[in-house]
């Protein structure tokens, strides 16, 4: 036990029989106030025996590189690569909330707070709460890119908008705008190699990310020092199939979203235009009730009814604009960068090929082939493996992502039409008014059916 | 429109409904008690039968093919009470107005009944009417050119007892379009005092863009067909109209109809459009409760006429929603290739989407009753302002019939007594060239009184007939509006119920996408 503290000392986590999860949540408040530096758990205990090995390698086959920066303290963390863990598991947390509208001389703008709770050794703190703008997870975005080139990095939410007359202060937009930038953070922090990156840190835990971004540190993993690589104008003879497969995948899923978004986009504007005629259709029934006695309030309760109709439809339509159509955007941008990706993996591929054809003409009897082509070997087979991983990691959440969406699709389209369900029932209960003969009419009429509250309606 | 409590004498009699067309629905209580159900206030419409979609249609019951046969007899087919049943009831209503001297307030004078059918009587009671069948046929106009239309077929049978359960023959004969037009043109001049039942469209009118405005269109002659039935069976249900021999003609008797019906004159006896705007604007003292009607129909009209026409709208956009949706289904498919475990999911559930987008046509197309439901009382509220109407020519012509006499009667005065009190073209002639002759002037007195005389009976069977024609029509009004209220009522749970259907129809296919989506 190192790290020891005066007193007595508190069971510390080890490896041993105890599991992680019985280590102390990192959002439980006693922790964190407890526990300072000195009984941070040690690297040494979150490790299993065998790490100390070298050629481990991850659950999905991966070879690990342990001489990246970041130490093999948190290699543990890099087991945890399925998101189906539950959150005790996990050790770092990030949540985007609280927007709020900054007015400046120069500009106004939006900041979100941003709330990181972790006990990773990375973090000097338990916790940080930091607000950061727009431009601050553009930084950060650029900056993964530079750093991580063979990895995906996740989108972030459409930078300008291009719609025209959208107001960027509304509260739809920023809250959609929220919730894309809190999924871009999460999607992050639950990738195995891209938490762990520097500027992430700094982004989630410096008070002035100006200063730091003056800095210009630009603290490059090895490999993204050795992958600094410029648009070679080397070409590639031709992509092996795996990666060809993925391409084409992608290029038919982006297609594919393209399609939906504008289905999507179209049912919202005939949704809206019914809308409109159902709005001058409820009241012509009131002016019809103004006219009669004994059936005035019969066609008063369609008229209501028909206005309740209204806000039901109005409702699913914001639905759809606020939470469907975003994330279709964002896969939709998401397939563009990786596309990205592939074409800088076949760039180092086909830099490679070059430089081996190079000393291959070169016909000297070398015993061994130059440390130059080797170094190239190395970078294209840790490009390929790490982009394999994480396109595997990208399918899965994917579809859950998809499930999640579309599901949530249906829930909605089922919500409005059991709203509409009650409110047409109520208005039909307004209708037989009473009248014990019209009320057997009206239930042998619904007898087909199982209406949700007419049971509660009937009395 | 003041809803007038229910005085009838005796037996307890219903509130609900006016003269119901036998047909049009009716029928559920061949389960229920039959013997209570004449005296069930506000009996709904059967809704045993409910249409394939499981919403109650308005399928007239008097159809050979209905299953509810037994209907006609326990059908919700409540007669108009008899006018004689009335006479106590309406005295009072009647309100004293300034009249002109002979005019002869309603209400004073006893009033000759015309014996009208009693619920029993009523030829709906004794005959099936159908219109079963529309065809398509080419023929010669009068101006020799060739024209296609369409005739109905008209099937009557007489209505057996339950007892004896033995099938009548079925008489059958072609109609078209225009002999039914004909028709009620003749009711409408031979009855003025009864709101005489609308006929369905001549064109297609308020339609939404998938329906067709052509009148060959198989929907528009089948949904015409079906009103043309409606028509007959409102009319055979009415007291006073199923009396009329033109109608039993028209039902029964092929050749020949045309000029039967020509031969009652009954065009010479059709008042001029002219001479009825003229009644309307100088008319002094019109009953004011036809002037409210008639107001009410002219609100009535514009009001449904703008409900159909948003209906239509409504319609359309709903139509566009639904279709679009069509769309996943086809791009989910394209999705679901090059997906591995999420391909199964997206496919069916781009399945059920395609059923979704289908499922439109069948929702628009039960809608399209309601319309029709609608459309007949935008029809009928024409047919009330036509009483309306009526009325106002009669007590115009009642007010100058009195005026004349007034004039006549001052006239023979003036001549009597030598004095001239009103300035008149005589009197300037005769100051100017001499005074007539007392044999002339006794002449001329003698003729006036003679006119006076006429005049005064003239007036007074005017009278009569105005307070006959007050009485009477009110009476068929009253009863018409107790037949739209129930009508209306039944039109707006059957959509009530159609929307619920919907819905649950919607519900359905979602929970069955939701259900693909979570085994993605």
């Amino acid at each position: 036990m190192s790290g020891g503290a005066a007193g007595i000392p508190k069971p510390l986590p080890s490896s041993g029989p105890k599991s992680l999860r019985e280590m102390p949540h990192p959002l439980a408040t006693s922790s964190s106030e407890e526990m300072g530096p000195a009984l941070t758990p040690s690297p040494d205990l979150l490790l299993p025996r065998s790490v100390a090995d070298k050629d481990l390698s991850l659950p999905n086959g991966t070879p690990v590189d342990t001489s990246s920066p970041a130490s093999s303290s948190s290699l543990l963390n890099r087991l945890q690569l399925d998101d189906d863990l539950d959150g005790e598991a996990k050790d770092l947390f990030v949540t985007v909330d609280d927007p709020k509208k900054h007015v400046c001389t120069m500009e106004t703008y939006i900041t979100y707070r941003v709330t990181t709770k972790t006990t990773r050794a990375e973090f000097d703190l338990p916790e940080y709460s930091v607000r950061r703008r727009y431009q601050d997870f553009d930084w950060l975005r650029n900056k993964l890119e530079e750093s991580q080139p063979t990895h995906l990095i996740p989108p972030l939410p459409e930078k300008f908008v291009v719609k025209g007359v959208v107001d960027r202060f509304s509260e739809e937009f920023v809250e959609t705008r929220r919730k894309a930038l809190d999924k871009f953070l999460k999607r992050i922090t639950d990738h195995p190699v891209l938490s762990f990156n520097e500027h992430f840190n700094v982004f989630l835990t410096a008070k002035d990310l100006n200063a730091y971004k003056k800095q210009g540190m630009a603290l490059l993993s090895k490999m993204g020092e050795s992958v600094k690589y410029v648009t070679g104008g080397y070409k590639l003879r031709s992509r092996p199939l795996e990666f060809a497969a993925i391409g084409e995948y992608l290029d038919t899923f982006s297609l594919k979203l393209g399609t939906i978004d504008r289905i999507a986009q179209r049912i919202i504007k005939e949704q809206l235009e019914y809308l409109v005629e159902l709005r001058e259709y409820g009241p012509i029934y009131s002016t019809w009730g103004g006219l009669e006695v004994e059936l005035s309030e019969p066609l008063e309760g369609v008229s209501a009814c028909i206005g309740n109709c209204c806000t039901a439809l109005e409702e699913l339509s914001e639905d759809m604009t606020d939470d469907f159509l975003p994330v279709l955007r964002e896969y939709m941008l998401y397939s563009e960068s990786m596309k990205n990706v592939l074409k800088k993996r076949d760039q180092v591929q086909a830099e490679y090929e070059a430089k081996l054809e190079a000393v291959a003409l070169k016909k000297e009897d070398r015993p061994k082939v130059p440390t130059d082509v080797e170094k190239c070997q190395d970078r294209v087979e840790c490009f390929n493996a790490d982009l394999k991983a994480d396109m595997e990691r990208w399918q899965n959440n994917k579809r859950q992502d998809f499930r999640q969406l579309l599901m949530g699709m249906a829930d909605k389209n089922i919500q409005y039409y059991e709203k509409v369900c009650d409110v047409v029932a109520l208005a039909g209960v307004k209708v037989v008014n009473c009248s014990p003969r019209w009320w057997l009419f009206f239930k042998k009429c619904l007898c087909h059916f199982t209406v949700k509250n007419l049971k509660i309606l009937i009395l | 429109m003041e809803e007038r409590g229910n005085k009838r004498g005796g037996s307890e009699t219903p509130l609900g409904r006016g003269a119901r067309p036998a047909g049009r629905s009716g029928g559920d209580f061949s389960e229920e008690s039959r013997a209570g159900s004449h005296h069930h206030p506000d009996t709904p419409p059967c809704p045993e039968r409910a249409g394939p979609r499981g919403a109650p249609r308005p399928v007239p019951c008097g159809r050979a093919r209905c299953a509810c046969r037994s209907g006609l007899s326990a059908c919700a087919q409540r007669g108009a009470e008899p006018l004689i049943a009335m006479e106590s009831a309406e005295a009072e209503a009647s309100e004293s107005r300034p009249e002109e001297d002979g005019a002869v307030p309603a209400g004073d004078l006893p009033l000759p009944e015309q014996p009208a059918a009693t619920m029993e009587d009523c030829l709906a009671k004794k005959m099936e009417i159908t219109v079963s069948e529309a065809e398509k046929r080419t023929g010669r106009n009068a101006m020799n050119m060739q024209e296609t239309y369409t005739a109905y077929l008209i099937e009557t049978r007489a209505v057996e007892s339950q007892n004896e359960g033995q099938c009548s023959p079925v008489d059958s004969l072609w109609r078209r379009y225009s002999e039914f037009e004909l028709l009620r043109n003749y009711l409408l001049v031979t009855y003025p005092h009864i709101v005489v039942p609308p006929l369905p469209e001549k064109r297609a009118d308020f339609v939404w863009h998938k329906l067709s405005a052509d009148n060959m269109d198989p929907d528009f002659v089948e949904r015409r067909r079906i009103g043309l039935e409606n028509f007959l069976l409102r009319v055979a249900s009415h007291p006073v109209l199923c009396q009329d021999k033109i109608f039993y003609s028209f039902l029964t008797q092929e050749g020949g109809w045309k000029e039967m019906v020509n031969e009652t004159g009954f065009q010479l006896k059709a008042d001029s459009r002219l001479k009825a705007l003229n009644a309307t604007f100088r008319v002094k003292n019109p009953d004011k409760r036809f002037t409210e009607l008639k107001h009410y129909s002219d609100e009535l009209q514009s009001v449904i006429s703008h409900l159909l026409r948003v209906r239509a709208r409504v319609a359309d956009r709903l139509y566009g929603v639904y279709k679009v949706h069509g769309n996943y289904g086809r791009v989910f498919s394209e999705w679901s290739a090059i997906e591995k475990e999420m391909g199964d999911g997206l496919q069916s559930a781009g399945h059920h989407m395609d059923v979704y987008a289908a499922s439109i046509d069948d929702i628009l197309e039960e809608e399209e009753h309601y319309a029709d439901q609608l459309k007949e009382y935008l029809f009928y509220a024409e047919a009330l302002r036509a009483v309306c109407r009526k009325h106002e020519l009669m007590q115009y012509d009642l007010e100058m019939a009195a005026q004349d006499l007034t004039s006549k009667k001052q006239q023979c005065e003036e001549l009597a007594t030598g004095t001239v009190r009103t300035f008149s073209l005589k009197g300037m002639t005769s100051k100017l060239f001499g005074q007539e002759t007392p044999e002339q002037r006794e002449a001329k007195i003698k003729v006036l009184e003679e006119q006076i005389q006429e005049g005064e009976e003239q007036l007074k069977s005017k009278n009569l007939e105005g307070r006959d024609f007050v009485k009477s029509a009110w009476a068929d009004i009253e009863r018409f509006k107790e037949q739209k209220n129930h009508d209306l009522k039944e039109a707006l749970i059957s959509y009530a119920v159609m929307q619920i259907s919907m819905c649950k129809k919607g519900i359905q296919v979602w929970t069955n996408a939701k259900e693909c989506f979570s085994k993605m």
